[in-house]
């Protein structure tokens, strides 16, 4: 009697959803499909939400895919809104593959952009210093400054076992107003948020600069700083794939116990990729002054530090694919400025990180439907 | 410079931090790590503040407030507990998403003037006690009031009752709280969802009561991420995570106020004489989180206590073991 009223009262699906676990590896073509599939649908999601505040998705979208990838000219705006998201997703991939959350990413940018400007505006080299010798300085400078900011979570999660998400987070905001106590206090020019220009002698060579020798480059920005990066892209690929290292932070990330097992110095490497990664940071913080910028002010990231957890997180941690990835967001950021209102490019990010996330269950599992016959 | 208005005034700032840690204090003790509080507090000050403006009623604001914080905190539980995504990566998300929402309606919430704040009033007996009445019990918002009955009651539900148990059974060890009949997924959903109405209030106690106002993402500056280091000092102890909150409330005032008088201590200012020098101020609680986590982490380490067992990791049934 009591199952039959229990019937009666609930509506019966007659399809149910089961989750079985893959047993066997999936083929190689369906990570990369999976993932792209993810941000289609992140899209098509972010396209919902616009049309709810009163947006046009498609001219949304068509307006980033022009102002982005429409010219020669704006293409190359892209690859220099690319270029700090290559380091800073490098730095983010390399530090996550040993499941080390340095999602500070953006205050060692801040204090790589710091360390580099107090090259030219201390100074420690007199104007006069030849182009290459002042920017071999202030690369040195900037990513030396990245790698102390990542290196003090480092030191505090080796020895200490602090968690790295909060200290890495809020060193944030203290490379922040470091940065503006220096702008304001030191080097403003005027009282205004910002110094003085930079001489050309720092600033990195652009395309444009060849516009006499090579016609075609006549007004492109791209800057020597995406060649660092691409090199970059290559360096971490090749140390975790390919050196003693690599393998050391892999099998840590993978299982942290059976690398202690084996021996593994826990703690050198914590330290040493924290350092790493804070130095990649930062020389994303040197390219962006020294490429783009030309002096040191308050604002010079639109959140790089932060879309650069995305890109290694889309990337699947593949430092060549993060190159890729970090095109997509370039022309994110790049358009974003434009659009209307200002928080649709965080919220895109925010749905395609939720989507990419979510569709992994896809490769850890198969999804049935089933059919549930009525007892 | 008065301590009594610094410790005042750092009661209601704290009461923000406390029902932010708190709840991700009891989102945590049942495994699921939410790192999106940030976001979850933009998207409860953003809508609470819009609400009170459209109707004029700040009470339901307050309401829709944690509505929609706890709404957008299932996207995180459905992501972690059934699809058993990274809980790291899917909180970050969570911040964006939260930012990103919270500054697209909040879009010109700013200029939206004044609204009619939540009522602020005195306990009668209490408030005419020598130092300690005036402080605590004088011309506050009902939401600090509510922040003290909060926390003992929490501390007590946690401790001391069967759901309680339950609880941080299902934070402990999840399969054993499973084969004792506990159903884990649908109480993990209920203490995220938990942590979501609480970032939201949290949120709405900025903007409809503390700083009233909408201002973008310096609304809430970081204090989202600072409620989350906060449980890490808490050791995911109520009582602890309520000490800290009114603390760091003390000390936002304290470095508002020490820029104000021309001497300190008896010798010149040196904040009132060089503004810029406010920067290092502002500095002052970040630093102070990672001190406090330093403190906290050695503690935990010299007493063998910490986070439950199970945070941060997905319950799959038929993996039991």
């Amino acid at each position: 009697m009591s199952t039959a009223t229990v019937r009666k009262r609930r509506i019966r699906i007659p399809y149910r959803i089961a989750m079985e676990p893959r047993l066997e590896p999936v083929p190689a073509w369906m990570p990369p499909l999976v993932s792209l599939a993810a941000v289609a649908a992140a899209l098509a999601v972010g396209a919902v939400i616009l049309v709810l505040v009163g947006g046009n998705p498609f001219s949304t979208y068509a307006h980033i895919a022009r102002a982005s990838f429409g010219s020669l000219g704006v293409f190359s705006d892209t690859l220099v809104k690319a270029t700090p998201i290559i380091l800073v997703g490098l730095a983010c991939s390399l530090a996550f593959r040993m499941r080390l959350w340095n999602i500070g990413a953006e205050g060692q940018f801040m204090i790589g952009a710091f360390g580099a400007s107090t090259v030219v505006l201390a100074p420690l080299l007199p104007e006069s210093t030849p182009r290459p010798l002042m920017l071999l300085a202030m690369i040195v400078a900037g990513t030396a400054a990245g790698a102390l900011w990542g290196l003090i979570p480092g030191v505090l999660k080796a020895k200490l076992n602090v968690n790295e998400i909060i200290t890495t987070l809020m060193l944030n905001y203290i490379a922040i107003s470091w940065n503006y106590f220096f702008i304001f206090a030191v080097w403003s020019e005027g009282g205004f948020e910002m110094s003085r220009v930079f001489p050309r002698n720092a600033w990195l060579p652009r395309l444009a600069d060849y516009a006499q020798q090579v016609p075609l480059f006549r007004g492109l920005t791209t800057h020597l700083g995406l060649v660092f990066g691409i090199l970059a892209a290559v360096l971490v690929w090749f140390v975790i794939y390919r050196s003693r290292w690599g393998y050391e932070i892999r099998l840590i990330g993978d299982n942290p116990r059976a690398a202690q097992y084996a021996g593994i110095p826990i703690v050198r490497n914590t330290i040493l990729v924290m350092m790493f990664s804070g130095g990649l940071a930062g020389l994303a913080g040197v390219s962006e002054i020294s490429g783009v910028v030309h002096r040191f002010q308050g604002t010079i990231s639109p959140g790089y530090g932060f879309t650069g957890i995305i890109v290694a997180w889309l990337a699947k941690l593949n430092p060549l694919a993060v190159v890729v990835v970090s095109l997509l967001f370039g022309s994110l950021i790049l358009a974003g400025r434009e659009i209307q209102p200002s928080g649709i490019p965080k919220l895109i990010q925010g749905i395609i990180l939720f989507a990419v996330i979510a569709s992994d269950v896809l490769l850890r599992y198969r999804i049935r439907l089933s059919h549930v016959q009525e007892a | 410079m008065d301590p009594s208005i610094i410790l005042h005034s750092g009661i209601a700032t704290g009461t923000v931090l406390l029902f932010a840690t708190i709840g991700e204090l009891l989102c945590e003790r049942s495994g699921i790590l939410n790192l999106g509080v940030e976001g979850m507090m933009l998207m409860g000050a953003m809508s609470g503040f819009g609400v009170a403006v459209s109707t004029g009623s700040p009470w339901l604001g307050l309401l829709v407030a944690m509505l929609v914080a706890g709404l957008v905190s299932l996207l995180h539980g459905f992501v972690t507990i059934h699809l058993q995504a990274d809980q790291v990566v899917s909180g970050l998300s969570l911040t964006f998403l939260g930012t990103g929402l919270s500054l697209i309606f909040g879009e010109g919430l700013s200029k939206a003037g004044t609204i009619s704040l939540l009522p602020s009033f005195g306990i009668p007996l209490l408030a005419q006690v020598p130092f300690f009445g005036p402080i605590l019990f004088d011309n506050h918002n009902v939401l600090v009031y509510l922040g003290y009955l909060f926390t003992p009651l929490v501390w007590f539900y946690m401790n001391r009752t069967r759901p309680g148990l339950h609880l941080r059974a299902v934070g402990e060890h999840p399969a054993a709280a499973d084969a004792l009949g506990i159903h884990v997924y649908r109480l993990r959903y209920f203490y995220v969802c938990v942590g979501g109405l609480l970032a939201g209030l949290a949120g709405a106690t900025i903007s409809l009561a503390v700083s009233p106002g909408w201002f973008s993402e310096m609304t809430t500056s970081g204090q989202g991420w600072i409620a989350v280091g906060l449980v890490i000092f808490a050791q995911w102890n109520p009582l602890r995570a309520a000490v800290g909150a009114y603390t760091f409330g003390a000390l936002r005032r304290l470095i508002l106020d020490l820029q104000g008088p021309t001497s300190l201590l008896g010798v010149r200012n040196p904040f009132f004489y060089n503004p810029y020098l406010g920067f290092f101020l502002q500095m002052v609680p970040y630093a102070f989180t990672v001190i406090v986590l330093i403190l906290g982490s050695r503690e935990a380490a010299r007493k063998r206590i910490g986070a439950p067992a199970a945070l941060g990791l997905p319950y799959v049934r038929e993996e039991r073991g």
